[in-house]
């Protein structure tokens, strides 16, 4: 990093000395900026940790340590957003007897800030998902589940914008084919859209016409599947579009042992990153934003 | 490991571009831009501390489920775990898991329809998790089975028998599977199939105990749209285990093999 120092600082020096520019319109810009995603997938209702004498996950997880970790980061960094990739509700008997409840007012004491929607949060109905819905203070996103003709419609939006410190953060949501992995009694009316074309649509509307410094795909479509790989999944989705900065994916419970980097559409680099499941794993993914010009591109991916 | 574009090359040619230029050409608006991304996992471990908050709130609600759910109902001698295979195409647990099924089923379907169950065929995605070496309770049956599927039975053809043994070679997953035997050749076609022990008949009835999940259409196990008719035996199958635990001591530790692979 060293050798990258020392050119930006010449570069700088060059402008200075030669294009004579007055500093005083770089002054309103700070030299860095940082922002820091946080994320879960398929949590599947794993409220406690896993039992001292489990034989897979001894004493891993549990939601009351992933607070306690999440608190220590907010408390360092200054511009957190914590994001979910579905797949919050089904494995353990607390969603049998409280139907998701605990689970959405636990993921709002940690401040959750936006989740997609994975197949199994349909597993009450997509009215069960609603009905516990008023007990979560944070927003849920999916871009390709046409939602017009069910009671979720003007609910769960196809993106979100947050504006952290003045970086603008677009993050839209994918879903899996629903048929074949839920009951359509239980997802009604919703219409599963195509996440390649509705990727392509919602990464140029947040990067191009919303001017999102950075877009991020919360996806419940699984990391790859390897008997068939032409099968729509997070690899595939990074390979086929561009202008997304960042996935971060659900649904194969895929523990990778570091995020993964993948070249898109134009040949730059993706960062993909999914957590396993069960609430083992946080991910975090730390940006960083210099002071430059925009066309000196470029940027390091650190896994 | 740092991967990085090649921003230096393009950095120099910038610089020189300034270099030669520079009295003519105002530089570009300064921006904050994306220079790094570094991302890694964090392992929740018991080295953070409990959010005393959280815990307190989740209290009550789990005394009442422990209370439920934690008495002791059978002893299971070995780790049955779905992820290791017998000979790439069953596992213990899904072993275990058909033939209760299918013992089960065959209870209720003879005492309603008084006719015998001939197959049961589950999903190996459908098992959701192990049953450890040790005691186990109502939760173990919530973990194995957190769905609230029911059993179905399905009437089927002898055609949809060879349907659902093309099904399970194709898919090469180790589905539960009672009842059918199902022999492969080398490179993984079906080359001989029986049910109960016997041949397979063409428009013959055969009664095979799934999950509606399944009987739906899950896992694309297009066959049961073809039943001539379906019965729901209206008997949850997790408490259909939760029964079985019930009844028995020590739950048994089957490797017999159904599909079997030629070499």
């Amino acid at each position: 990093m060293k050798r990258r120092d020392f050119i930006q600082k010449t570069a700088a020096g060059s402008a200075l000395v030669l294009g004579g520019l007055s500093l005083s319109s770089f002054d309103d810009i700070p030299e860095t900026k940082k922002l820091t995603i946080l994320h879960t997938n398929d949590v599947h209702s794993h409220i406690d940790p896993f039992a001292l004498d489990d034989p897979k996950y001894p004493n891993m997880g549990g939601a009351a340590r992933r607070s306690t970790l999440i608190e220590q980061i907010r408390k360092e960094e200054p511009n957190v957003l914590l994001l979910d990739a579905g797949d919050v509700f089904q494995g353990t008997p607390y969603f049998n007897y409280y139907g998701g409840e605990l689970e959405f007012k636990i993921m709002s004491m940690m401040k959750y800030d936006l989740c997609t929607m994975g197949n199994h949060d349909f597993d009450n109905g997509i009215d069960g998902f609603y009905k516990q819905l008023p007990h979560a203070k944070f927003d849920f996103v999916s871009a390709n589940y046409d939602f017009k003709n069910t009671v979720l419609n003007g609910i769960v939006k196809p993106y979100k914008i947050f504006v952290k410190d003045g970086l603008k953060i677009g993050i839209f949501g994918l879903g899996v084919e629903l048929n074949g992995l839920v009951n359509a009694n239980l997802y009604k009316e919703t219409v599963y859209r195509n996440p390649i074309e509705i990727a392509q649509d919602m990464s140029r509307i947040l990067k191009v016409n919303e001017k999102c410094d950075l877009v991020i795909c919360l996806s419940h479509l699984g990391f790859i599947y390897a008997n068939e790989p032409e099968k729509i999944s997070d690899i595939v989705l990074a390979r086929t579009t561009k202008n997304i900065d960042l996935i971060i994916g659900g649904h194969t419970h895929t523990f990778l042992t570091k995020p993964y980097i993948e070249k898109n559409l134009d040949g730059e680099e993706v960062m993909i990153n999914q957590v396993g499941c069960y609430g083992i794993n946080l991910g975090r993914i730390d940006f960083t934003f210099e002071k430059g010009r925009k066309k000196l591109g470029g940027r390091t991916l650190i896994v | 490991m740092i991967l990085s574009k090649k921003y230096n090359t393009s950095l120099l040619r910038f610089v020189l571009f300034l270099t030669i230029t520079g009295g003519f050409t105002a530089c570009g608006p300064e921006i904050l831009r994306n220079t790094s991304i570094e991302g890694k996992k964090i392992p929740i471990t018991s080295d953070y501390a409990t959010t005393q908050s959280i815990d307190s709130f989740v209290k009550p609600y789990r005394e009442h489920i422990d209370r439920d759910l934690d008495s002791v109902l059978a002893y299971s001698p070995e780790t049955l775990d779905k992820s290791k295979s017998i000979g790439g195409w069953q596992t213990t647990i899904g072993n275990l898991m058909a033939d209760v099924t299918l013992e089960k089923a065959d209870k209720v379907f003879m005492a309603r329809e008084h006719r015998h169950i001939d197959v049961c065929l589950l999903n190996h995605g459908g098992i959701r998790s192990i049953i450890a070496k040790g005691n186990v309770t109502a939760r173990t049956a919530f973990e194995i089975m957190p769905f609230e599927n029911s059993l179905i039975v399905i009437a089927l053809k002898g055609e949809q028998m060879v349907e659902i043994a093309n099904y399970i070679a194709k898919e090469k997953k180790p589905h539960p599977l009672a009842g059918m035997e199902i022999h492969l050749s080398k490179e993984g076609t079906v080359i001989a199939l029986a049910v109960q022990g016997k041949p397979v008949e063409a428009g013959k009835i055969y009664n095979v105990a799934t999950s509606d999940y399944l009987a739906n259409g899950g896992d694309s196990m297009d066959f049961f749209k073809k039943g001539v008719k379906s019965y729901d035996l209206d008997y949850k199958l997790r408490n259909l285990f939760i029964d079985y635990f019930k009844e028995t001591d020590t739950i048994p530790v089957i490797k017999t093999q159904r599909i079997i692979q030629d070499k």
